[in-house]
């Protein structure tokens, strides 16, 4: 008999419970909420290449392509229509993953990290050289039409809501069911030990492939969904200091599970807003301290908490004590 | 007997060292064979080379009358040929379930294994059929990385076999398992071994272990074969006495031979 899956009962709870919340809560906390999926997205995309071993310093890359996929294609490709933009986001991901994770799946660790950053830093240079494309400002993105209708600005925030809500967990269902798929295992496995992988006739450098393209798409969704939610695309969104981000948000998580991602990026973003609301001079600083805490006194991050009320927890401790 | 394994003038170089020299070697189907050698004789670069870690510097190795020199680690796999480490190579984090049905897993991943679950009822219960043919079943949900060294070698060995492969190779099944051990340890890899049906090679130090389960043994003396037969034979023989097996072991050798 298969078990229950708790998670992912609680994204789909978790998801129902934010859609609803179109009802009752201001403009200012459902444009925090897109941002905070959107966020989530790119932070699952992390976690995915984490599972398998690899640190990405340059996953604002694919954060960066899905943003400006959805701000340039109303003005390149006639495309205006919010869900055919978010197709298009994920088409852009996959395409770049698909092309550049051919050479990234031979890199690991620090080479691997660098190389990321290196291509993240490439693009951000071009689109700062680009005066077409705004250069350093970046330009804004037109209002999306919806299934062909041209909503007023009220109701295509709606609509962004709910889609980011259904997206938001989407993916995160989806990426859930991959965790505990035999490529998931698979993934990590190769972090573990990657020779005993290869004897067991399975390729390392193909899992890692998998991963990337993976990544790349759930990133390039992130990107599109804060380009949509911002109304504005900027080269910011592949810098170095994005990328870092959006590490910072996986380890304040936790790895362990893609709820932690999405309540990584939750806590991150509110401290973020409270810190700057209350002091505007020094919200970095009350940002990196209760980051600094979070990571001292749980090395696993916020989903630490979580685990620890698990029932299994327990029964394997007990099975260990035996040994 | 069918012949199942052949290597032909195998030669391995390292610079100027010569790890291996003109090694021909043919195992048949269902033969228990025992690799020995001293330390740095050869016998892990050889295992190396038929499993695909290292490429031959010349000669060629046929498994099943296919010609797999030069193929890796993950095609020599492919084609029934498995192996288990002189240090057990495992997923620590995972349990040791999950570390069988990830080894399951392995030779079918695909596309479609991006959402197929790995705990399924079929892949769970092989596993732990497995499991208990080594008698490490009610482990099964532990992670790896507390097992003890016995329990380590007996899931290296039984994630080597899920595969149903046609031949293993152990690269000392022994090591590192306390000397009152290796006969239980032992005695449960060939239970195991034998209901999987697997022709085996293994490398060995202790004499005593090599005389009690080997049908055959290979001598291995710097990089090269200088003894092949059987068990009486080969520990027998003058050479293999004088650089191997020393006269310490002599009489143990004669004790595990009676038994």
């Amino acid at each position: 008999m298969r078990q229950f899956d708790f998670s992912l009962a609680a994204i789909m709870i978790g998801t129902a419970m934010l859609a609803t919340g179109v009802f009752v809560l201001p403009a200012w906390i459902l444009s925090m909420v897109v941002t905070i999926i959107a966020k989530a997205l790119v932070v699952i995309s992390v976690v995915i290449l984490m599972r398998a071993g690899l640190v990405s310093f340059g996953q604002g890359l694919y954060y960066c392509i899905g943003g400006y996929a959805v701000g340039l294609g109303g003005p390149w490709l006639n495309v205006t229509d919010m869900f055919a933009l978010l197709g298009l986001a994920a088409l852009a991901g996959l395409v770049s993953g698909a092309v550049l994770g051919v050479l990234m799946c031979r890199y690991r660790e620090i080479f691997f990290a660098m190389f990321s950053l290196a291509l993240a830093m490439i693009l951000y240079g071009v689109l700062s050289q680009s005066q077409a494309l705004g250069s350093t400002d970046g330009f804004n993105v037109s209002r999306p039409t919806v299934l062909g209708m041209m909503l007023a600005t009220g109701q295509v925030r709606t609509v962004i809501y709910l889609t980011a809500c259904l997206l938001g967990g989407g993916v995160a269902a989806l990426i859930h069911v991959f965790f505990k798929s035999e490529m998931g295992y698979a993934s990590q496995a190769a972090s573990e030990n990657e020779i005993r992988l290869q004897y067991l006739g399975a390729s390392p450098n193909r899992v890692f492939y998998g991963n990337y393209v993976l990544a790349s798409v759930a990133a390039s969704l992130g990107g599109a969904l804060l380009a949509l939610n911002y109304g504005h695309v900027g080269p910011d969104m592949a810098y170095w200091t994005q990328s870092g981000e959006f590490i910072f948000i996986a380890l304040v998580g936790g790895t362990g599970n893609v709820i932690a991602a999405l309540i990584g990026a939750g806590v991150f973003e509110a401290v973020r807003t409270y810190a700057l609301e209350w002091a505007p001079d020094a919200w970095q600083l009350i940002l990196g301290t209760v980051l600094v805490l979070i990571v001292s006194f749980m090395p696993n991050g916020l989903w630490t908490l979580v685990r620890s009320l698990r029932p299994g927890t327990r029964r394997r401790t007990a099975i260990e004590n035996t040994l | 007997m069918n012949q199942i394994l052949q290597a032909e003038n195998l030669n391995k170089r390292f610079g100027a060292v010569v790890a291996a020299a003109d090694i021909n070697i043919s195992v048949s189907s269902g033969e228990i064979v025992a690799i020995i050698g001293a330390n740095g004789a050869g016998k892990t670069t050889f295992v190396n080379m038929v499993t695909g870690y290292l490429k031959p510097s010349s000669g060629t190795v046929r498994f099943m009358g296919e010609d797999i020199t030069g193929r890796t680690p993950r095609q020599v796999c492919r084609s029934g040929l498995s192996r288990s480490f002189q240090v057990a190579q495992l997923f620590p984090d995972l349990t040791v379930l999950e570390n069988m049905m990830v080894a399951a897993a392995a030779l079918r991943l695909s596309a479609a294994s991006f959402f197929r679950p790995l705990d399924r009822q079929a892949s769970r219960q092989a596993a732990l059929e497995l499991l208990d043919n080594f008698d490490i079943a009610d482990f099964s949900e532990v992670p790896a990385s507390i097992l003890s060294q016995g329990a380590r070698k007996l899931l290296d060995i039984s994630m080597a076999l899920i595969s149903s492969p046609s031949m293993l190779l152990l690269d000392e099944p022994t090591s590192g398992v306390a000397v009152d051990e290796k006969f239980p340890l032992m005695e449960t890899v060939m239970k195991g071994i034998r209901q999987a049906g697997a022709t085996v090679m293994f490398i060995e130090h202790d004499m005593e272990i090599v005389s009690h389960y080997a049908s055959r043994v290979i001598a291995f003396y710097e990089g090269g074969i200088i003894a092949d037969g059987d068990v009486k034979s080969v520990l027998a023989d003058e050479r293999v006495r004088k650089y191997i097996v020393g006269q310490v072991q002599q009489s143990a050798i004669a004790e595990a031979s009676n038994d």
